[in-house]
């Protein structure tokens, strides 16, 4: 069980055919990034702290609030975790406006209030009516943010946000995530493969290689020389680096 | 001329209401089979392609043992008040049975092929199961249920077997199928071409709007 000071604790036991996920961390900054090379178990670890995955065993718990735990027979439905997740896709809602996408998930009552300072720093305004295939990449991604901040998230879970983005666009897009985390102040755990993403974003970072954790501390520590490497070889192996086609451009609308 | 507009109107109505009466459950049973894992779904989903298989008199014979006045449910229908056998009201139950394993086979698919990772999202944004479906699954699946629609109104269409067991030859409940059948067995080939040519443009736009939609699902 976690103890009181932590903003996270995640004590992970899950199975997948051959894999198995089997991790424990007590995470007490704001925003912790987990890196690693892919099928980790980092999507994993996200899909069980937003409810999508079931562990087989373990605590989940964010602040005082337990989502998950076998012992106690807890398991919180996605829809009373207070999460907000942009996953790898993004998963914008494509029948629906960008308006309609960034407002899903919010409760009537002080709805405007709540929602002017965060498209405010995300800078969405003028997307409200479009269409969602009428973004770029850079919109898109702002726009899965601000869809996963406006539900009021006691956490917000990243996995990847800026993959698939040109080195340009990330660049651009990296300021955004900074503003969130600290005019916004919601705890975070940003997955991604790029070291130099995470020295900006994160304040800690717990590394994973087949579903262990092998390394954790401050970004300084965690990114020597060889885990650098690894995850550079990772990430090219991924073609994480190139766009990927399509409409990555934020000039393109 | 009469008699073609006549038939053909109450055939289109009749199709139309029994669209709209296995639409509810026929989307109910599509999510459930697309969505959910439980034990006896290999049965449910038998149970919905039977009518596909068993010959169509058959099942009509069974719609008679059950609804008629001696039937399972014929006390409880007589006690309300409501005659089913016989009327028009036999001729929508017999197309919406017979419809409904197209409407729950197409509906079924666009509901697979909604990608899971929307519903789970919408879910973490705090949407309860009943506003995912609402909001998310049924729009993106729309596709699929609106040519299964299609498809299931076209089947009742041209529904004979069911139909002329539980709901007769008479005035007032003859289908353009039923129709057809009367004319070419009393030697009215005539007659029985045009109601046939009315049966095969419909169910041509039927099919087609069916096929364009599932083919974009």
């Amino acid at each position: 069980m976690g103890n009181k000071g932590s903003l996270l604790t995640l004590t992970i036991k899950l199975r997948q055919g051959q894999f198995l996920l089997n991790i424990s961390a007590e995470i007490e900054t704001q925003a912790v990034a987990i890196v690693g090379p892919s099928g980790s178990g980092k999507t994993t670890i996200l899909d069980a702290v937003a409810g999508l995955r079931q562990p087989d065993a373990g605590v989940i718990q964010v602040g005082q609030k337990i989502l998950f735990d076998s012992h106690s027979g807890i398991n919180l439905p996605s829809y009373e975790r207070q999460i907000g997740y942009v996953p790898q896709d993004l998963a914008l809602f494509p029948h629906l406006t960008v308006q309609q996408n960034v407002l899903y998930g919010m409760s009537n009552g002080d709805a405007e209030e709540h929602a002017r300072p965060v498209l405010q720093i995300l800078e969405i305004q003028e997307l409200l009516s479009r269409a969602i295939e009428k973004l770029s990449g850079g919109e898109r991604q702002r726009v899965a943010l601000a869809r996963a901040l406006m539900a009021r998230p006691t956490v917000l879970l990243l996995d990847e946000p800026l993959a698939g983005l040109d080195v340009d666009l990330r660049d651009r897009i990296l300021p955004y995530l900074e503003r969130v985390r600290e005019e916004l102040k919601i705890p975070m755990i940003y997955v991604s493969h790029v070291p130099d993403e995470v020295r900006r974003i994160a304040d800690w970072v717990i590394a994973l290689a087949d579903g262990e954790v092998v390394r954790s501390g401050v970004p300084a520590e965690v990114f020597g020389f060889e885990t650098e490497k690894h995850l550079a070889q990772t990430d090219t192996k991924k073609g994480k680096q190139q766009p990927t086609g399509g409409s990555t451009d934020e000039s393109h609308r | 001329m009469t008699e073609l507009f006549e038939v053909t109107g109450f055939t289109v109505l009749m199709a139309g209401v029994a669209t709209l009466v296995m639409l509810p459950p026929g989307i109910c049973v599509a999510w459930i089979l697309a969505r959910r894992q439980f034990y006896g779904r290999s049965v449910l989903e038998t149970v919905v392609t039977l009518p596909l298989v068993v010959p169509p008199v058959a099942t009509g014979l069974i719609l008679l043992k059950l609804l008629g006045r001696r039937g399972l449910f014929g006390g409880l229908i007589d006690a309300i008040g409501v005659d089913v056998v016989f009327t028009w009201k036999a001729v929508v139950v017999a197309m919406a049975v017979m419809g409904f394993p197209l409407l729950v086979r197409s509906a079924r698919a666009g509901f697979e092929a909604v990608d899971r990772r929307y519903e789970g999202v919408a879910a973490t944004l705090g949407a309860r199961p009943l506003k995912v479906f609402w909001t998310i699954s049924l729009p993106l699946a729309r596709r699929g249920v609106l040519a299964g629609a299609v498809l299931g109104f076209s089947r009742a269409i041209g529904e004979f077997g069911a139909t002329v067991m539980i709901a007769g030859s008479l005035p007032g409940s003859r289908t353009l199928s039923v129709a057809i059948y009367r004319h070419a067995e009393l030697g009215q080939d005539t007659a029985a071409a045009i109601l046939i040519i009315a049966a095969v443009a419909i169910g041509f736009v039927a099919v087609h709007v069916a096929n364009r939609l599932g083919v974009a699902t």
